[in-house]
């Protein structure tokens, strides 16, 4: 019964990152986008966007790891966006207060232009 | 559905890596047969998952095992009752004092080392409600979700 997260990333232009996720988000999956957030990180790209389509479910675990992706976005003065959530995973996020610091939208488009700065 | 009619299921999971998804297929079986919908039925997955992970994690369970028991029933009412998904979850750990338990903030967790902490406050907003009776053989939380 492996629910092992598959993260695939893609990158539209230079300035920001897609982080497409397809399963479960608890220790091992929240590592796995760590890992790739962090290499982004590393080569200088600062706004990332998580597309959690294939996500059906998370866990606290996960998201815990997800708040130290954001932490690190933020300390170096990037952008962290969500899309695609299920209402369920939006709705804890919320409850969490994740939206104070990064922001949810419905569909890649609008995010992608929130990271570049082309909309607020 | 009837709603005079109660369903309930029992399961014992071992204290292992995902075990917790194992729950949450009672979860929808049940609530799908009891007509909860789909976001319920998510909530009551996730509230699930955050009530074994802790057993897991904090318990200290001596048989690491943890027993939960699903009930679909129907409160007493003269409009006929609400009917509700109820998941017991329970370990026979060492137990804790839910009040001494503080809510975490986003703000603090950023800066903290520790960014954990969040499962009895998701599972609290994510159910209708929820009981928690521990103590120094074991703890139990006991969530409901009304349709």
């Amino acid at each position: 019964m492996s629910e092992t997260l598959k993260v695939t990333l893609e990158k539209p232009d230079g300035a920001v990152a897609i982080l497409r996720t397809d399963g479960y988000i608890n220790n091992t999956g929240g590592e796995e986008i760590a890992r790739q957030a962090y290499a982004l990180l590393g080569e200088g790209t600062v706004r990332l966007l998580l597309d959690l389509e294939k996500t059906k479910i998370v866990n606290s675990i996960g998201i815990s790891i997800l708040i130290e992706v954001l932490e690190k976005v933020l300390d170096q003065g990037g952008r962290l966006a969500f899309c695609h959530l299920t209402p369920t995973i939006e709705k804890t996020f919320q409850i969490m207060g994740l939206a104070q610091y990064a922001r949810i939208f419905p569909t890649p488009e609008p995010a992608l232009s929130w990271l570049r700065g082309e909309a607020e | 559905m009837s709603t005079a009619e109660p369903r309930e299921i029992h399961l014992t999971i071992p204290v292992a890596p995902e075990m917790e998804i194992a729950a949450t297929a009672q979860v929808a079986a049940l609530g799908e047969w009891m007509e909860l919908g789909r976001d319920k039925i998510d909530e009551v997955k996730m509230a699930v998952v955050e009530a074994c992970i802790n057993a897991f994690e904090h318990s200290g369970t001596l048989d690491h095992k943890v027993e939960l028991k699903f009930r679909v029933a129907s409160e007493s009412g003269a409009d006929g009752g609400r009917t509700f998904l109820e998941v017991d979850v329970l370990d026979n750990g060492h137990g804790f004092d839910p009040s001494r338990v503080t809510a975490p903030q986003i703000g603090e967790k950023l800066r903290a080392p520790h960014k954990r902490g969040w499962g009895l406050r998701i599972i609290r907003s994510l159910m209708d409600d929820v009981r928690i009776v521990s103590g120094e053989r074991g703890t139990m939380i006991v969530m409901r979700k009304y349709r």
